[in-house]
């Protein structure tokens, strides 16, 4: 398939390109920017006026609900969900039922994902086996079936030897380890940030302590392990701090926050919003605020959807026995756009933190537009208006903090590998 | 239409309770023109039995349809009810929906040996089989007139006829 | 949303005290003094929620609050339904919803709700029918509006006025809902000085933004105090991270008769019982001249009958 797409503004974060031109997609591959490749034939023309053609995005944290979990979700209604987001890689945590502990649910994953022929589809790895915090699995032969990285998704590993050890171990192939920061002592109970508005509403806190405490000791063992460490979803003000530090300590960290956390705070939760049951918690304003600036000098790296499907069910309980959560696959760019229009961020630095910096976390050859490069893109209106409801989300997963709001930012159309995999019905 | 003078009113009434009044009958009136009325004419016979006070918003028979009364005032019934000769007093004698109340509340109290009922006003329009034993005046109002007691700031009682709601 | 305020600003249901105004606290107060005459009576009950179906739903076990609203219900000639509906019943996958909705086919026309989880009771009034209203009794540690309005019934009965008042609220405030819901009525009614006082392990984080200075050290805390409301120290807090030991936590934070002494010479004491005497209260205290632990019981009943008629008629 041959595809010419005609009149679109075409933004690479990678190559810091910003200017309205044509793309030509052949075999696959971005085969040529600007004009035509000698003797191209489009078999197919795409009109991108008065859109944005950019890289497919990369989102660092999706669960796709398989294996275990397939009366929330399906992998075929969440690959929708991705490339109606214009997702086309991620990477979905361990913590499935059972969780991706053995060469063979991962390659069944992959497998799995590979028939569908939508998004690219990334594990990663359980870093102790059943993410019991005991053993570690087969790293190496797990990153042989498909594991990316290792992590242990939101189960506690709170012993400090068998985290020193499953980062030599890691570092001894160099395979990278996700880690989320949270102390599973000072957590257990919580279900909502130790401040303000927990203690209005009585609900039991996590202190920030919890995740400055967790970060701290990561921090120093990944110091002492050489191990390459990539911190999920941090939280906190004094968190991205940590970080900011030991980046500037030439620490080989990376970081990336969720879409959700830098729009909401603790005041979210209102009068109990299940929606707003999340992990890590919704933090203070002040918090929120450190995060946007975090992402905006690049402390932290990348914004991922941290996409979580639950099902109503689960959601109609209180607080604190609802499932923590939000479907976030078709919400990733509008929230990454509001971000960037509030924080007065420029369109092509804005989405290098959910194409270019991620795909550089993941370590896969995407998120670029560069002639040569997979032709897996991203077209989409900055200024069309939405409204998240359940009926417009292809999610199996309905519920997110941001139900009934509008949107600006919709995607049109995302190709993977240079085939049109997602087109909007027309409006 | 001209209403008489309410002091003359007054007067009529308590001349008529006087001639049939018990020696231990106890005045209750029906908040809150009834429980003036009460201790207008508690005052007037120059009693010494207690006065009582009842505040019907807990019997009223339109709870269903308008809730409760934005301001309950607390009953006082400060005496025995069992065997009591109660005179209850109330301003003005309508549906007799009113009336009903008070007596269902009365007897929450005890059990009276009788109760009589005394109006400033019979404006006739019952709903209910019930009659005063003593009335002031007589009137024929029509349905859309609204007729109610008033209190001024010296302490005199005043009847004021305007249109209904 | 809050949703306890309909759109004719009436109570709908009573979730929790944050947000009533003053005027509306006074209404439900000034209405449970003329429940507090029928409570005297002969015949202790008026016949205002007549035919009216009021459903005690209780999963969480409370005999003592469960009564008092029994009694509050049938005084105002309702029709009560117990319902203990135990952990067990709730995990063979009915849900706290499915619950709901079975009881309102049944034509309920309130529920009384106590739960574990903090904001069980706006749940369940955020999705029942319309016509249906909920009192929260009780949810976690976050309100229970009731226990507040019976407790502020009692201060103003003795002492008249809000708004020259200091009052000290003792004892475990992080798990409390009664403490929560207390310092939202008192803030609420202008009670210039509010002060909790408790060892920092059992007072919530930011508690000073709820408008309260906090104390650790009860002879500085009582200092001067009109009104002391003191909170139960639930078992299992007694022992372990929270408290070493009952016999410490007396020692310095029981109320003693000396403690006591440190407060006004009128001051009234309260709690909303059940007690743990010689824990959190002396017997010397509980039962002395300054207690008003009896009538609070008395008033508790006339201020739920004043909250259920008062949302049945709205």
């Amino acid at each position: 398939m041959k595809i010419h797409i005609k009149n679109g503004r075409l933004i690479d974060p990678k190559t810091h390109l910003d200017r309205k031109a044509d793309i030509f997609v052949a075999a696959g591959k971005v085969a040529a920017i600007g004009a035509p490749p000698q003797n191209f034939t489009a078999s197919h023309e795409i009109d991108a006026s008065g859109l944005i053609v950019c890289p497919g995005l990369v989102d660092l944290s999706a669960r796709l609900r398989e294996p275990g979990y397939e009366y929330r979700a399906t992998l075929e209604s969440e690959m929708e969900a991705a490339i109606a987001g214009g997702i086309t890689s991620l990477a979905c945590p361990p913590d499935t039922d059972p969780p991706l502990d053995e060469p063979g649910l991962v390659e069944m994953l992959k497998y799995r994902a590979m028939n569908l022929n939508q998004a690219h589809v990334f594990p990663v790895g359980a870093l102790t086996q059943g993410l019991l915090g005991e053993n570690l699995t087969e790293m190496a032969e797990l990153s042989d079936a498909g594991c990316v990285a290792f992590s242990h998704a939101e189960k506690p590993l709170d012993n400090a030897l068998v985290m020193m050890r499953a980062m030599q171990y890691a570092a001894t192939f160099n395979l990278p380890v996700w880690l989320r920061a949270q102390d599973a002592s000072l957590s257990r109970i919580g279900v909502a940030h130790e401040g303000e508005v927990a203690t209005r509403l009585g609900l039991p806190g996590i202190p920030t302590c919890a995740e400055t405490i967790a970060l701290s000791k990561i921090l120093r063992l990944a110091e002492e392990t050489g191990a390459r460490v990539h911190i999920c979803r941090i939280s906190s003000a004094e968190g991205v701090e940590m970080i900011r530090q030991a980046k500037k300590q030439g620490l080989p960290v990376t970081c990336d926050v969720s879409a959700n956390h830098i729009h909401l705070s603790e005041i979210d939760i209102g009068f109990f919003d299940s929606n707003c049951h999340l992990i890590p918690p919704l933090r203070s304003i002040r918090d929120r605020d450190a995060l946007k600036r975090g992402l905006k000098d690049g402390t932290i790296d990348a914004v991922c959807s941290d996409h979580t499907p639950v099902d109503d069910d689960a959601k109609l309980l209180p607080f604190a026995e609802a499932e923590a959560g939000a479907t976030g696959l078709e919400l990733l760019l509008p929230l990454v756009l509001k971000w960037a229009e509030e924080s007065k961020v420029p369109l092509v630095d804005a989405l290098s933190r959910i194409t270019s910096r991620p795909a550089e976390v993941l370590g896969i050859e995407s998120g670029a537009l560069s002639p040569g490069a997979a032709a897996d893109l991203c077209i989409f209106a900055a200024d069309a208006y939405w409204k998240i409801e359940p009926r417009s989300l292809k999610s199996q997963g309905k519920n997110t903090p941001f139900l009934g709001l509008e949107m600006k930012g919709r995607v049109k159309c995302t190709l993977v590998g240079g085939r049109i995999v997602y087109k909007a019905n027309p409006s | 239409m001209e209403l008489p003078q309410t002091r003359d009113v007054l007067e009529k009434l308590a001349k008529d309770i006087r001639i049939d009044l018990s020696a231990d009958a106890v005045l209750v009136g029906i908040h809150t023109g009834g429980a003036w009325l009460a201790e207008e004419l508690h005052r007037m016979l120059g009693l010494s039995t207690p006065l009582g006070m009842l505040d019907i918003s807990f019997y009223r028979d339109d709870f269903e349809r308008i809730g409760l009364h934005p301001e309950v005032k607390p009953s006082d019934i400060p005496f025995d009810v069992d065997g009591a000769d109660i005179l209850l007093v109330d301003d003005v004698l309508y549906t007799g929906r009113t009336v009903r109340a008070a007596i269902n509340e009365i007897f929450d109290y005890g059990r009276p040996a009788r109760i009589r009922l005394a109006v400033l006003v019979d404006r006739g329009g019952r709903e209910l089989p019930i009659e005063a034993r003593f009335t002031g005046i007589r009137l024929d109002l029509d349905e859309n007139r609204m007729i109610d007691l008033l209190r001024t700031d010296a302490g005199g009682l005043e009847l004021r006829l305007r249109p209904g709601n | 949303m809050q949703g306890q305020i309909n759109k004719n600003g009436e109570l709908q249901h009573l979730l929790t005290i944050e947000g009533l105004s003053a005027a509306m606290l006074h209404h439900i107060l000034d209405t449970a003094e003329s429940f507090v005459s029928v409570t005297e009576r002969e015949v202790k009950k008026v016949p205002l929620l007549r035919g009216k179906a009021i459903f005690n739903l209780f999963f969480e076990p409370s005999t003592r609050t469960r009564t008092t609203f029994e009694i509050a219900a049938k005084r105002l000639s309702a029709d009560v339904i117990n319902l203990n509906i135990s952990a067990s019943s709730q995990s063979k996958g009915e849900t706290l919803l499915d619950t709901v909705n079975n009881l309102s086919a049944m034509h309920a026309d309130m529920f009384i709700v106590r739960h574990a989880q903090s904001g069980a009771a706006h749940l369940i009034a955020n999705h029942v029918a319309p016509e249906i209203h909920v009192i929260n009794a009780g949810d976690g540690r976050h309100a229970h509006p009731t226990q507040a309005l019976l407790d502020m019934y009692t201060i103003r009965h003795f002492k008249r006025d809000f708004h020259e008042l200091r009052v000290a609220i003792i004892g475990d405030i992080m798990h409390s809902r009664v403490a929560r819901s207390q310092i939202h009525a008192l803030t609420t009614l202008g009670v210039p000085e509010v002060r909790v006082i408790a060892p920092k392990t059992l007072l919530p984080k930011g508690v000073e933004h709820l408008g309260v200075h906090s104390y650790h050290d009860m002879s500085k805390g009582l200092k001067d105090v009109d009104v002391l409301l003191m909170l139960r120290l639930q078992n299992e807090r007694m022992q372990g991270a929270l408290l070493p030991s009952a016999q410490e936590y007396f020692k310095y934070y029981g109320l003693t008769p000396e403690k006591l002494a440190l407060a006004k010479p009128d001051a009234i004491v309260m709690h909303p019982g059940p007690m743990n005497r010689g824990i959190e209260i002396d017997s010397a205290v509980a039962d002395g001249p300054q207690s008003v632990i009896l009538p609070q019981v008395t008033f508790g009943i006339a201020v739920r009958m004043a909250v259920m008629s008062i949302l049945a008629g709205s």
